[in-house]
């Protein structure tokens, strides 16, 4: 299962300054109340809380203070080959900045190591624009070029997220969705409230007890309520506009959402009966998609009384 | 050792808006509390502990933020705690920072909420779909409509009560500074030609997508003494309940937790009959149907009949039971903040702050919010005098 987006990420106006210079080449820190220069300037003084306002340039060289060696680099770091992470106090600054080292083995790093920054070919006003630091030799900046502080170019930032993971099926929903691969609805029944779930949870939510009981369930029932979707969002898989319904089954206790169609979206109603059209034969797979939709049955609506305590 | 008498002595929130592209999301929650600060006449110094709140991370993308935050919230050598409970968390993280001060842990519990919304898309990030399932799902609006549909069903309420409660909620607007919304023409009439989103919910009956912040300090009787304030909101009582998500049988428009939280609420506060004795309240109403869902699940009316409330136009300013004074969630809507919002307005109301919006003679308010799948409840009661429990 991936989940993944572009989290667009405003500034503020020390970090818009930050981001801004690092655009043009040039790093700055923020001077705190008790005088000391931190690089990347915090937003906020950490002894007196209030905002940072003042921001001097500091040099694209300095000194490892501490490191750490990455043998096997993972995607998305800012070196593709082994590297290390370092702690590195820039001249002008009183705290370190954390990046990366190019050298070739753990054995060209040590604490004390004077290193410059390698910048990136293309700007784009991130922190990327550091693309990492490599030894200096005994070499130091020329001086920082002078900075212009106007309104800072660069006030946001696109913060791309993504995550990637394999979904883990319960014993009781892995019943179910194979159950569903062979076209069958299978939920189960609490042992104390008799009330039957479908999916399986396997446990009651109220009882909490495991609900052992196995019941194959039909593929049709009633609708109990529903909403008709008009309103497009990113990431969305139906056309609109769909009825999103709550689905009891006969013989089931509890409702789940399906799509209703082969009837108008304006002629659904609560109370409609109706029954599950599957997928042909060779696409199911472990799915509550193998059912494509539900549509009415034909059969007179339940009436109210016999589903209201299920809204 | 009994409860330590506790109050609000500061209020702060954030002018809110659909993009606050000025500030960092530390901006944000800065602006709300130093406003608190300055309200309660207090510094950070002052403070012995902060509660922070959001809804899920991923409407940011920032995980934890709490310790991103700790410097800008001034909490370094404090505790400093997150809560989150959903969409109930404004509510539920008042109620956490109220219960330090009550215990008698500390004097000066300063908490915020928020929610920079604009940062994303909640309509994404709360319709993420579940392997093997339908993906049927549409954001909270999608979650919400169907069980809508069930209370008119259930209370037989006529069409136009959504649309009522929204017009009165846009024209409450109009007298909160910090409102998001301010649509000046909206009327029953507008609201009922606007779209139709998730059938029966329209566009002008759903809250907005908000940045914004609030703050309060909350400090005991001791503190209350020691700041001057002459006129603190005294918490009176606090309840919070939970339930599961989906159950079966689970009443899904009049949800037993709200119901249990609203009687301990009024049990505690020896309130006996609250439509009375409550002056006014701020409850959370993200699409305009659940205000009376509400009224009917906080027992100011019995079930099925708290529409009439609503139609009679008691829930506006100047009727016997306002409601959402400062225009609500329908106005202004940073998700994370939404329900402290509730709270601390509740606290306004009877601190007389409340400005073009207060409620004459406010003695005793409710603040209100719910989260999840209505699974999350939280409420206080604040009153003007120092309660006797």
């Amino acid at each position: 299962m991936k989940v993944e987006f572009d989290y667009t990420r405003s500034l503020g106006p020390v970090l818009s300054q930050f981001m801004s210079a690092l655009k043009q080449h040039s790093i700055l820190g923020g001077v705190t109340s008790d005088g000391r220069v931190v690089v990347p300037p915090p937003e906020y003084d950490p002894i007196t809380h209030a905002a940072v306002t003042e921001l001097v340039p500091v040099s694209d060289h300095g000194v490892v203070q501490s490191w750490s060696w990455v043998a096997e680099p993972v995607a998305q770091q800012p070196l593709e080959k082994p590297f290390a992470f370092a702690q590195i106090l820039l001249d002008g600054a009183d705290a370190p900045l954390l990046h990366a080292v190019a050298v070739d083995s753990p054995a060209e790093i040590s604490t004390g190591l004077r290193v410059r920054v390698v910048w990136a070919e293309d700007p784009t006003g991130t922190i990327r624009d550091i693309a990492h630091f490599e030894p200096a030799g005994d070499g130091s900046s020329e001086g920082s070029a002078s900075m212009e502080f106007g309104a800072p170019e660069v006030t946001g930032i696109v913060s791309p997220v993504k995550l990637a993971y394999d979904y883990a099926a319960s014993p009781e929903e892995t019943k179910f969705f194979r159950g569903l691969a062979e076209g069958k609805i299978f939920g189960q029944r609490c042992p104390k409230c008799e009330k039957v779930y479908v999916p399986p949870r396997g446990a009651c939510p109220v009882d909490g007890i495991p609900t052992t009981d196995e019941v194959e369930l039909p593929d049709r029932g009633t609708v109990t309520t529903y909403c008709v979707v008009n309103v497009p969002f990113q990431g969305q898989t139906i056309p609109i506009p769909y009825v999103s319904a709550y689905v009891l089954l006969d013989g089931a206790d509890i409702a789940f959402l399906h799509l209703i169609l082969d009837i108008d979206a304006a002629d659904v109603r609560m109370g409609m009966r109706v029954e599950a059209v599957w997928k042909p034969r060779e696409e199911w797979t472990t799915d509550l998609n193998n059912i494509r939709y539900f549509k009415p049955t034909g059969e007179p609506d339940a009436d109210f009384e016999t589903y209201k305590h299920h809204l | 050792m009994g409860k330590v008498p506790a109050a609000v002595i500061g209020v702060g929130q954030t002018h809110h808006r659909a993009v606050r592209e000025d500030v960092s999301i530390a901006g944000l929650l800065r602006e709300a509390v130093d406003r608190a600060l300055l309200d309660a006449g207090l510094t950070f110094d002052d403070i012995d502990a902060v509660v922070v709140g959001k809804a899920p991370d991923l409407f940011e993308g920032v995980m934890m933020p709490e310790l991103y935050l700790a410097d800008a919230l001034g909490a370094a050598g404090k505790p400093l705690l997150r809560v989150h409970t959903a969409g109930s968390v404004g509510g539920s993280t008042a109620i956490v920072a109220a219960s330090l001060v009550q215990s008698g842990v500390h004097e000066r519990v300063l908490t915020v909420a928020f929610e920079k919304q604009s940062e994303s898309n909640a309509m994404w990030a709360l319709s993420i779909p579940v392997p093997f399932i339908m993906p049927v799902h549409a954001g909270a609006g999608g979650y919400f409509a169907p069980h809508v549909r069930s209370y008119i069903r259930r209370s037989g309420a006529p069409s136009h009560i959504g649309a009522m409660v929204a017009a009165k909620d846009r024209q409450n607007a109009l007298k909160n500074p910090y409102a998001h919304l301010k649509n000046e023409g909206t009327t029953v009439e507008s609201v009922l030609a606007s779209t139709m989103l998730w059938d029966p919910i329209r566009y002008d009956e759903t809250c907005p997508s908000s940045d914004g912040a609030c703050a309060l300090v909350i400090a005991s009787e001791d503190a209350v003494a020691k700041s001057g304030i002459k006129n603190p909101a005294w918490i009176h009582s606090t309840q919070m309940r939970s339930e599961p998500t989906t159950a079966a049988e689970r009443d899904q428009v009049n949800p037993a937790a709200g119901r249990a939280a609203s009687a301990a609420l009024y049990k505690q506060a020896g309130i006996t009959n609250p439509l009375e004795e409550i002056d006014c309240a701020e409850i959370y109403v993200p699409f305009s149907w659940f205000e009376p869902m509400w009224i009917e699940n906080l027992g100011f009316m019995p079930e099925g009949e708290g529409w009439k409330l609503t139609e009679a136009g008691e829930t506006a300013i100047g009727g016997k039971l306002p409601i959402n004074m400062s225009g609500g969630v329908l106005s202004s809507n940073p998700i994370g903040a939404s329900g402290m919002l509730r709270f601390g307005e509740a606290a306004l109301q009877v601190m007389g702050e409340a400005g073009e919006h207060q409620v004459d003679g406010a003695r005793k308010a409710l603040g209100h919010a719910y989260g999840g799948g209505s699974q999350f409840f939280a409420m206080w009661l604040v009153g003007a005098d120092k309660p006797s429990n």
